[in-house]
Parts: structure tokens; C-alpha cells; sequence
């Protein structure tokens, strides 16, 4: 299917490229930073993708697209275990005590353990056998994406110093995106 | 608010410093071969070659590699430049770090607007090296080149009324691309207590690895103020004035809960948002724990005696 093999290809290519940049031109002074940020910005990225499936096939009747939908999720996913390892193992050196006191301590990295903890029963239930064995309930399960994407937004936008642009890019993007599915929920809920 | 009155300027102790700074030199000019801390530093107190801060001060407690010339120059925090790492290196080209006029004001006795000439002819440079903390918990090893801003306080003579020197940024949005978003409240603005601007580690940097500075780094003039977090250090300085009051410094304008006045490096008070006890020294992979007041506690930490350094962070 070609835009399954298109999403697979741009879901690898930041990762190539990354590869491709440390091995000849280096990553800058502060690789691991760079890498760690890297990896958030393509888990956000992709998140705020997926998001963007139900609406872009609602309002352009291009059914095909849900296709790709569950292969986008799993990017985010795996850049998000990517941003998560990279953390944990290179920037922490997998010091615990100190991960722990973050974790707890620091409200920026509360609200981004909670993205990823959103994220893994997703990642874990992102099969067709899955989808069968819980019906209904992985819809309503699946929600657990907005709470994701708001709380990955939060951990971003509580994270930089001062130059909170691109938090709110993505925060904007990502209220759109919230509020172009209000309608279509309250339609719903109507006709039932 | 406690004032100290400035110390008596003979009691400072040169010597051990001086001392660490040839070694530090040596090191540098050695190929920047990494110092192994061969001999614990606890071994040399104990064998009472020297106090432990001392042997801390200069082997540090770990190795301390000189950072490379283009991690140095490529790797900025100068929001004037714009906010990303790479920016600075990227739009400073342009700008123009000549001619440059410093002018000097407040209670001293010799006001004047300088050009950057004089100041060079009249305080020769040397070099320093000094290791950099920034307060984003990573940290870079930097062979300054500078005269001691002692020096020049010596020459303009500050009055009893001067109990702080205040620093300005330049302010001029057509060079400094940033200055064009309301990031900070333009221009950048620091300051120094006077004991702390006459101790002979505050650098006025003029140069970094022998060579002019660039201008992503701060041209034409700068300051280093190692045993403080690096957004003390403040750049492209037009104005230096004695006041009396304790000065607005932009970071503490603009987050007052997380960057405080005297900003001294200090493992055991954490940031709101992150860990000080740890930093990443550029170059290596491991974190390596942040030593007090940036491993100069031996040269500074008189100055803070009986302050409460959670309360005055």
C-alpha cells in the first residue's frame, strides 16, 4: 500500500538523517542534548499527526487515510521511548535517585512520565486482536491520546526558559485540533 | 539585606591562585591533555601539601579538559542572537564589535566613556582558563584572555557609595536580530556586589584561546565570573556603573523564582525546574556532580560567609 510505505519512510527518515548527521558533521557540543530534544519534538510531531487523521479524513472524505492512522501512533510511540531511553539512560547516566527526585519533584517531567504512561497501553493495544477483545472499550480507552498529546504539550512548554514559540505553536495546533472534534462529539452524542 | 563592607583587599590571597592558574596553563599549553586527579585530593590534605579546597581548586575534582575552540564558539546561550544554541554563531556575523565605547559611571572618580582601545592598553591581557557552569546544568572548560575588572576599579575609583557595579548589554535590534522579540526586557542587564566585582578571579574577557572574542561569545568585552552560573557572565558590555542600590538584573526580572542576584554555583539549591547537584561537562557522556560555588570555593567562599545561600540563590 503506498501510504502505508510513504508513513513508514517518513517515520524513519528523521531518524536516518539524525544517524547520518552524527556520523559525518557531528551533533554540536552537547550531542545528548540535542538527540533528547530531537526525539520530543518528533514525538510531539507525530502525535499531533495522528491527531490530525480523523479530522483531515472528515473534511476531505479521504477514507484511505485512516489506514495509516494506528502506523503513526506507533512512531510517536517509538520516538517516545526513544526521548524517554535517551533520558534515562545518556542524560541521567540511569542515576536513579535522581530520576526519581525529577520525576517527582519537577513538574515538567511529572506531566511528561504521565504522557508516556498514557501512551504504552495504547502502543500495547494497538492490535487487531486487541481491537476485537476490548470493542467498545478501546475507544474509549484510545482517548487516553488527548490526555498524551495536552500532557506532552505541557511538558514542553514548561520545559524551555523564556522562548515559549514553539510550545505555543504546538499548543495551538493541538487546541484545534481538540476543538475540531467538539462538533462532531456533540453530533454524536445527539444520535444516540 | 545584608551590606558587607568590601574587605580589606590585602588580606585576598593571591598566591594559591596564581598557583592554580599556572598549572591550569601548563595543562593548556600542553595539548590539552586531561588532568588525571592522580593523587586524591583528600591525600594532599592530608599529607598537608595543601587544604582540600585547594587541591580541589586545582585539580578539580575530576579532570578538567580544555572545551574546544568551535564548541566554544558554536554553542551560545546570546538571546540577542536568537534562542537556540547554533543562533548566536549563525546571525552574529554582522555585527559590529568596532568601534566600541564603554562608558563607566556612578560613584567613582574617574567617569568617562572609554573606547575599548584604552581599556586594552591601559589593562593588558592574560589569559585564564576557568571553567563556565552554565545554570542549564551543562558546563564548558574556556581559556579566557582578559585583565581583572580589580584593575580597572582601581582606576576609576569607586566612592564609599558604591556598593554594587551594574552591567549593560548593548541595546540595538538592528545588530542583535533577538532584540526584536520581547524574550527579556532588552537590553540585558547584570550586576556585582563590589567585593565580589574586586576579587581577582571577575574577569573583563577581551579574548578566548588567545584570539579576539568572537562576537557570538560577547565581543568586544565581556565578563567571567567562574564561581557564578553563566548568565552572570554578561556580554558586549556598553555601560559600567557604581550604584548604591542592588541592581535589576534581567534574568531575575524575568523569572525572580529561578534565577536570583547572586546566581553562585551551588549543588545543594536545586532550580525549580531542575537538579544542580549534577552538570554535563561538554565533551563527556557521564554527568559529573557540580562542585560549590563552581570548584572556587577556596578563592570565594569568604565573600559569603554566614548568608543563607537557599535564601540568596
Amino acid at each position: 500500500m503506498i501510504l502505508k510505505s510513504a508513513v513508514w519512510l517518513l517515520g524513519l527518515v528523521p531518524l536516518f538523517w539524525t544517524g547520518f548527521r552524527f556520523a559525518t558533521v557531528g551533533l554540536g557540543a552537547n550531542p545528548i542534548e540535542a538527540v533528547l530534544h530531537w526525539a520530543g519534538r518528533w514525538t510531539l510531531i507525530l502525535l499531533l499527526a495522528g491527531l490530525s487523521i480523523t479530522p483531515l479524513r472528515r473534511l476531505t472524505g479521504w477514507n484511505q487515510i485512516i489506514k495509516v492512522r494506528r502506523l503513526v501512533g506507533l512512531f510517536a510511540f517509538f520516538y517516545a521511548s526513544l526521548h524517554l531511553s535517551i533520558y534515562l539512560g545518556l542524560d541521567q547516566g540511569f542515576a536513579w535517585s535522581f530520576i526519581v527526585e525529577d520525576v517527582v519533584e519537577r513538574p515538567f517531567i511529572t506531566v511528561g512520565a504521565g504522557a508516556f504512561l498514557c501512551l504504552v497501553p495504547l502502543a500495547l493495544t494497538s492490535t487487531r486482536g486487541w481491537i476485537r477483545r476490548l470493542g467498545k472499550r478501546w475507544q474509549r480507552l484510545h482517548r487516553l491520546v488527548y490526555a498524551a498529546a495536552a500532557m506532552g504539550t505541557l511538558h514542553f512548554f514548561w520545559k524551555v526558559k523564556a522562548d515559549t514559540f514553539w510550545p505555543l505553536v504546538a499548543a495551538s495546533i493541538l487546541a484545534a485540533l481538540l476543538l475540531v472534534r467538539v462538533p462532531w462529539q456533540r453530533r454524536r452524542r445527539a444520535e444516540k | 539585606m545584608l551590606i558587607r563592607k568590601p574587605p580589606n583587599l590585602s588580606e585576598l590571597e593571591v598566591t594559591p591562585y596564581e598557583l592554580y592558574l599556572n598549572r591550569r596553563k601548563f595543562i593548556g599549553q600542553a595539548g590539552r591533555i586531561a588532568l588525571m586527579a592522580a593523587v586524591a585530593p583528600s591525600t594532599l590534605a592530608a599529607s598537608n601539601l595543601m587544604s582540600e579546597e585547594a587541591a580541589a581548586a586545582v585539580f578539580g575534582a575530576q579532570e578538567d579538559e580544555l572545551t574546544p575552540y568551535e564548541h566554544v564558539t558554536q554553542y551560545n546561550n546570546f538571546y540577542e542572537f536568537g534562542t537556540g544554541k547554533a543562533d548566536p554563531a549563525r546571525t552574529a556575523g554582522e555585527f559590529r564589535a568596532k568601534p566600541w565605547t564603554v562608558k563607566i559611571d556612578g560613584h567613582c572618580e574617574r567617569p568617562g566613556d572609554y573606547a575599548i582601545e584604552d581599556l586594552l592598553g591601559r589593562f593588558p591581557s592574560e589569559e585564564r582558563i576557568y571553567r563556565l557552569r552554565c545554570v542549564e546544568a551543562w558546563s564548558m572548560v574556556i581559556p579566557w584572555m582578559g585583565f581583572p575588572l580589580k584593575d580597572l576599579l582601581a582606576w576609576v575609583q569607586p566612592t564609599s557609595r558604591a556598593q554594587y557595579v551594574e552591567f549593560t548589554t548593548l541595546h540595538d535590534p538592528d545588530q542583535m536580530p533577538g532584540q526584536r522579540r520581547a524574550i527579556l526586557d532588552w537590553p540585558y542587564r547584570e550586576g556585582l556586589r563590589i567585593d565580589e566585582a574586586m576579587n581577582p578571579l571577575t574577569l573583563m574577557a577581551t579574548g578566548v584561546y588567545g584570539q579576539e572574542l568572537p562576537n557570538q561569545n560577547g565581543a568586544p568585552l565581556r565578563l567571567a565570573v567562574p564561581w557564578k552560573y553563566g548568565f552572570k557572565s554578561i556580554k558586549s558590555i556598553v555601560r559600567i556603573r557604581l550604584v548604591e542600590e542592588l541592581p535589576a538584573t534581567s534574568w531575575n526580572m524575568m523569572l525572580p523564582r529561578e534565577y536570583g542576584f547572586f546566581a553562585n554555583v551551588n549543588p545543594e539549591v536545586s532550580h525549580p525546574r531542575w537538579s544542580q547537584a549534577r552538570e554535563r561537562r561538554l565533551g563527556e557522556i557521564r554527568r559529573r556532580e557540580t562542585l560549590m560555588f563552581n570548584g572556587y570555593a577556596e578563592e570565594v567562599a569568604s565573600l559569603y560567609e554566614g548568608m543563607d545561600l537557599q535564601r540568596w540563590f
